[in-house]
C-alpha cells in the first residue's frame, strides 16, 4: 500500500512556549484505518490540525498526496482540503444553515451543480438517521444529531483521507456502534481514516486499526510499525 | 451561506444615505457645469460697446459711423443700438422719468454679437470704435461676469470634490463593513476554509451581499435625491433668470444621477474583495 501521509522529524510550537509536538514521525497508508490516542493535552488535537492542514509544523516534513504540504503554496491548500474530511470535537457547524445544507456545504464548496446535491446529501442524511431532521437548525439538534449531521458533511464527498477527533463523544452506544459501521465502510473503499478517540471499546472494535498513541507531544512508537506499516502494535 | 443579520440592514440605510447625499453633490456639480457652459457660451461673443458724448448729435453721429464700422468686422453677426427708452428704462430706479428728457446726456450703447470671443476680433473692433471715438469704452460681457462664472465653476469643483469624498467614505465603510463581517463570520469561515474553500469563493460571498445592500440602499438613495433635485428643478424653472435656466440638467445629467447605485456597487464590491483577500492572506 501506497503512503499517504508522511511526516519527519515535526515539530510543532504555538507562539515561544515550549513544542507541543516534538520529533513526530510516522506514515500513513492509504486505506489504512489509525486510531490516535494520548491524554488530554498529550497534542492529539495539534496532530489532527496538522493533519487537515489547519496549522502548518515549527519544522520538519510534512508529504500529503506525494507534496510536500509544508512549503505548498496556500492558494494550493484548498485543492488538498478537499480531499479531507474533518470531523471536528465541537462539530461547527454553520449555525444558520439547516442541517441539509450543512451536509452539502463541500459539494457547493466544490462547485457540484446544484441539481447533483440534493439526491448525495437526502442519502448521507438517511444513513446517519436524520432524514426527518433534514430542515432543522444545529440549535435545535441534540449533540449526538449535531455529531451525525458533522460526520455526513465530512464523508459526503468521499475524502481520501477521514479525520475525526472524538467522533463518538456526544453519541449513544448504538449510534457509536452505526458511526464505526460507517467509518469501516469508508474504510472498504479505501478512504484512510485516523480517529483520535479515548474510547478503549471503539479501538478494540476495530482488531486491524494501527494505535498511535501521543504522550507529551511525543509519538510512542516504540515497534516502529507507525513508521513500517502494516502490522499493528500490541497494547 | 452568511448569516443575514441586522448588521446587513443597517448597511443598506448608509448606503441609501451616502448615495442621497452624493446625489445631492453630483447634482449642485453637473447644474453648476451647465450654468458655466452656458453662461460661456451665451457671453463669450459679447460685447457692448458705450459711447459717452455729451453732444446728442455728434454722439448720434459716431454711433452710426461705429455700427457701420463694425458690422463690416469680419465675425460680427450683429451689431445694433440699444433703444434709449430701454436705457431709460434701466437708469428708472436712479433717475425716475427723468431718464427719458432727451437733453439728458446719457451714453448711447451698442450691442455686438460676435461669431466667438476670440482676442482678435475683440481687437479689430476696439480699433474701429477707437477711431471714431477715442472715448468710448469696449466691454466684455465675459469679463463682467467673471466673478460668477468663477463662483460657479468653484462650485462645480467643490461638489465633484464632494462626490469624491463619498466615494471614498463608502470605501472606507465597505471596508470596515467587511472586516467586521469577517470577524462576525469568523467561525463560519473557518468551516468554510477547512472544507476547502478557495479566497475568492470566500470573497464573492462578501462582494455578493455587499454588492446587493448597495444596490438596495442605492436605489433607495438614489429615488430619494432625484426626487429632491427634481423639485429643486421645477423651483428654478419658475425664476426665470437667465443663470439659474442655464442649471437646469440635461437627460444625459439625469442617467448619470440615476447611475450613481451602480458606481457606489462597483466601488462596495471591488472595496469589500480588498478587505476581504487581505484578511483571508493573514490565515492558512
Amino acid at each position: 500500500m501506497a503512503n499517504i501521509v508522511q511526516f519527519e522529524n515535526v515539530g510543532l510550537r504555538y507562539g515561544t512556549g515550549a513544542e507541543t509536538l516534538s520529533d513526530v514521525s510516522f506514515t500513513l497508508a492509504s486505506s489504512g484505518f489509525y486510531f490516535v490516542t494520548g491524554n488530554s493535552g498529550a497534542g492529539k488535537t495539534s496532530l489532527l490540525r496538522l493533519l487537515y492542514l489547519a496549522q502548518r509544523p515549527t519544522r520538519g516534513l510534512i508529504r500529503m498526496f506525494d507534496e510536500d504540504v509544508v512549503t505548498l503554496p496556500r492558494k494550493r491548500l484548498p485543492g488538498f482540503r478537499r480531499r479531507i474530511g474533518v470531523v471536528f470535537q465541537d462539530f461547527r457547524l454553520v449555525p444558520h444553515l439547516s442541517a441539509y445544507d450543512n451536509v452539502a456545504l463541500p459539494l457547493r464548496v466544490a462547485g457540484m451543480p446544484e441539481v447533483d446535491i440534493d439526491e448525495p446529501v437526502r442519502e448521507m442524511l438517511a444513513w446517519v438517521g436524520l432524514m426527518d431532521r433534514a430542515d432543522a437548525l444545529p440549535a435545535t439538534l441534540s449533540g449526538g444529531e449535531q455529531q451525525r449531521v458533522a460526520i455526513a458533511r465530512a464523508v459526503i464527498n468521499r475524502p481520501d483521507m477521514l479525520v475525526a477527533d472524538e467522533p463518538t463523544g456526544n453519541v449513544d452506544p448504538v449510534m457509536a456502534e452505526r458511526l464505526l459501521h460507517l467509518f469501516e465502510a469508508l474504510h472498504r473503499l479505501g478512504t484512510t481514516l485516523v480517529v483520535a478517540t479515548h474510547d478503549i471499546a471503539l479501538i478494540n472494535s476495530v482488531p486491524s486499526a494501527h494505535i498511535m498513541r501521543i504522550e507529551a507531544g511525543r509519538l510512542d512508537d516504540p515497534s516502529g510499525a507507525l513508521r513500517h506499516p502494516p502490522k499493528r502494535a500490541d497494547h | 451561506m452568511l448569516d443575514q443579520g441586522k448588521a446587513t440592514r443597517a448597511m443598506i440605510w448608509i448606503m441609501a444615505i451616502m448615495v442621497f447625499l452624493t446625489v445631492l453633490a453630483a447634482a449642485l456639480g453637473l447644474s453648476t457645469t451647465r450654468a458655466t457652459q452656458t453662461l460661456d457660451r451665451d457671453l463669450a461673443g459679447r460685447l457692448t460697446v458705450q459711447v459717452v458724448e455729451g453732444n446728442a448729435a455728434r454722439r448720434d453721429d459716431q454711433v452710426a459711423r461705429i455700427l457701420t464700422g463694425v458690422r463690416r468686422v469680419p465675425g460680427v453677426g450683429a451689431a445694433s443700438e440699444v433703444d434709449r427708452a430701454q436705457l431709460a428704462e434701466l437708469v428708472r430706479p436712479w433717475l425716475g422719468d427723468a431718464g427719458l428728457d432727451p437733453e439728458l446726456p446719457m451714453p448711447a450703447m451698442i450691442d455686438v454679437d460676435l461669431a466667438d470671443g476670440a482676442d482678435s476680433r475683440v481687437a479689430a473692433i476696439e480699433l474701429v470704435v477707437r477711431g471714431i471715438a477715442p472715448g468710448a469704452r469696449v466691454d466684455r460681457h465675459v469679463a463682467w461676469l467673471a466673478p460668477v462664472r468663477d463662483f460657479l465653476a468653484l462650485l462645480g469643483w467643490l461638489a465633484g470634490g464632494l462626490v469624491l469624498l463619498m466615494l471614498v467614505a463608502t470605501g472606507a465603510v465597505v471596508l470596515l463593513s467587511a472586516k467586521s463581517g469577517l470577524d462576525t463570520h469568523r467561525d463560519t469561515i473557518d468551516v468554510l476554509h477547512m472544507l476547502g474553500s478557495t479566497d475568492p469563493q470566500l470573497s464573492r460571498l462578501f462582494q455578493r451581499r455587499i454588492g446587493a445592500d448597495t444596490l438596495m440602499g442605492g436605489a433607495i438613495g438614489a429615488t430619494a435625491g432625484i426626487a429632491v433635485v427634481a423639485l429643486l428643478q421645477v423651483q428654478v424653472a419658475t425664476l426665470g433668470s437667465g443663470v439659474t435656466q442655464g442649471a437646469s440638467l440635461a437627460t444625459t445629467d439625469w442617467i448619470l444621477l440615476a447611475a450613481i447605485p451602480i458606481g457606489y456597487a462597483i466601488v462596495a464590491m471591488v472595496a469589500a474583495r480588498i478587505a476581504v483577500g487581505g484578511q483571508l492572506r493573514k490565515t492558512l
